[in-house]
């Protein structure tokens, strides 16, 4: 089970590598969409902490966007998909492995260069601790839910903006949990209830997601 | 070994075959034939479990065709080629074994592309390779390939004369091993070795 799994992230991982423009460019949009802000808004430290977790939340969930259309579209264009159905263990455990592999190169970039972007907004370190923490525990749920999206709008003509219409709406409880953590830090109430909730929406979401894409993959294969 | 009863395939409003059924065994090869849109893919696609028959039942060694145990005795080579083009040929030989749960050492990838006449194309990306030379990459996987029940759609479209009777002589191998093959095709090419079996779709 284990073995499918890290061959599955380890080809993602290397395709990923030879491809470098495409993490690069999500990237790029998190930083310039979150940089933006400050310029636009005025040097108000008061308005740009209250700001803060808002903006960076809502970035990272564009940002994270930006990748899901390829996340199965490569592997079905070149018939690699349909191999990976024909293989001899559970498509969802493939899934497993493709979100995993997802999450590696567009969300724990986003968790990194997070607290960078944060200073712009004037967060005290203790914000810009949970700020990281909440990011890296909340994308794998983005990448987990954006997994179920883009296996039902495979194939589909303008499945892009679909997707986005279809995904969003689901991303709201990791951005109000998320952006809750950090502004419970700023007011200094403690994020710890927000980063367990979160948590729990990562786990649901890795334990559920993979199966729902794979029955939606099966019926993109017919 | 392989058997199909009464299978009905329904594409769209349009029926493209009712009540259409055979037997494999061990050491048989069935050529499937009939004009384009006749529905010989949608054939495969049932008998690979991707597709399933609006009636009929498929059954692999007397049980169905829907488990692990069955998809672990198929190789499937669609008209896709599963290459990715970022990867080398010997990379691409090497993930796709992997992700079918197959032992390939790089020794013997490396043997497979030979046969192939990739020797020396091994660390190039697809990309860079000819429509023909990828098809060659895909077909390096029937090489080392041991399981009983291949299913090959147009396996000899885009190769040259000498590639052709090459995967004739891969897939006699493969027969007289006492292994399956089903595959369509338009241009009949002698296979010597087995039994072999047409059926016409119309």
């Amino acid at each position: 089970m284990l073995k499918i799994i890290t061959a599955v992230i380890g080809r993602d991982l290397k395709l990923a590598m030879r491809r470098q423009a495409d993490i690069v460019s999500a990237l790029f949009f998190f930083v310039i969409v979150v940089s933006l802000f400050p310029l636009g808004v005025g040097p108000e430290p008061d308005l740009l902490r209250k700001l803060a977790p808002g903006v960076l939340w809502v970035a990272a969930l564009l940002a994270t966007m930006l990748s899901l259309p390829r996340l199965f579209a490569d592997d079905h264009r070149d018939g690699t998909l349909e191999q990976l159905a024909l293989a001899p263990h559970p498509l969802g455990l493939v899934v497993t492995g493709k979100v995993i592999a997802h999450w590696l190169v567009s969300g724990l970039p986003l968790a990194l260069i997070a607290p960078v972007l944060g200073i712009q907004f004037d967060l005290s370190t203790d914000a810009l601790v949970v700020l990281t923490f909440a990011i890296l525990i909340g994308t794998p749920a983005l990448s987990g839910i954006g997994a179920i999206g883009a296996a039902l709008t495979l194939g589909l003509r303008g499945g892009g903006v679909l997707l986005s219409l279809l995904v969003l709406p689901l991303y709201i409880p990791v951005l109000i949990f998320g952006a809750g953590a950090v502004d419970a830090t700023v007011t200094g109430l403690g994020g710890e209830g927000h980063l367990s909730l979160l948590a729990a929406l990562t786990f649901a979401s890795l334990g559920f997601a993979p199966w729902a894409s794979a029955a939606a993959l099966k019926i993109a294969l017919e | 070994m392989l058997e199909a009863d009464n299978l009905e395939c329904v594409r769209g409003e349009r029926r493209l075959f009712a009540g259409l059924g055979f037997r494999l065994e061990a050491g048989e090869l069935l050529y499937l034939q009939g004009k384009n849109g006749a529905g010989k893919t949608s054939l495969l696609r049932m008998l690979i479990g991707l597709l399933p028959p609006e009636a009929g039942e498929i059954r692999w060694k007397g049980g169905s065709i829907k488990s692990d145990e069955f998809r672990a005795d198929l190789c499937y080579l669609g008209h896709l080629n599963a290459i990715k083009e970022e990867l080398t040929p010997l990379e691409n030989l090497l993930a796709a074994a992997r992700l079918a749960d197959e032992d390939l050492s790089e020794d013997d990838a490396i043997d497979a592309l030979e046969q192939v006449g990739l020797a020396g194309r091994e660390d190039l990306a697809c990309k860079y390779l000819s429509q023909g030379q990828k098809r060659r990459v895909a077909l390096a996987r029937l090489v080392k390939e041991r399981r009983p029940l291949w299913i090959l759609d147009e396996p000899f479209v885009a190769l040259d004369v000498a590639a052709v009777d090459w995967l004739a002589g891969i897939i006699s191998g493969h027969l007289q091993r006492g292994g399956l093959a089903v595959m369509t095709t338009h241009q009949l090419v002698n296979i010597p070795a087995g039994t072999v079996r047409e059926l016409r779709l119309s």
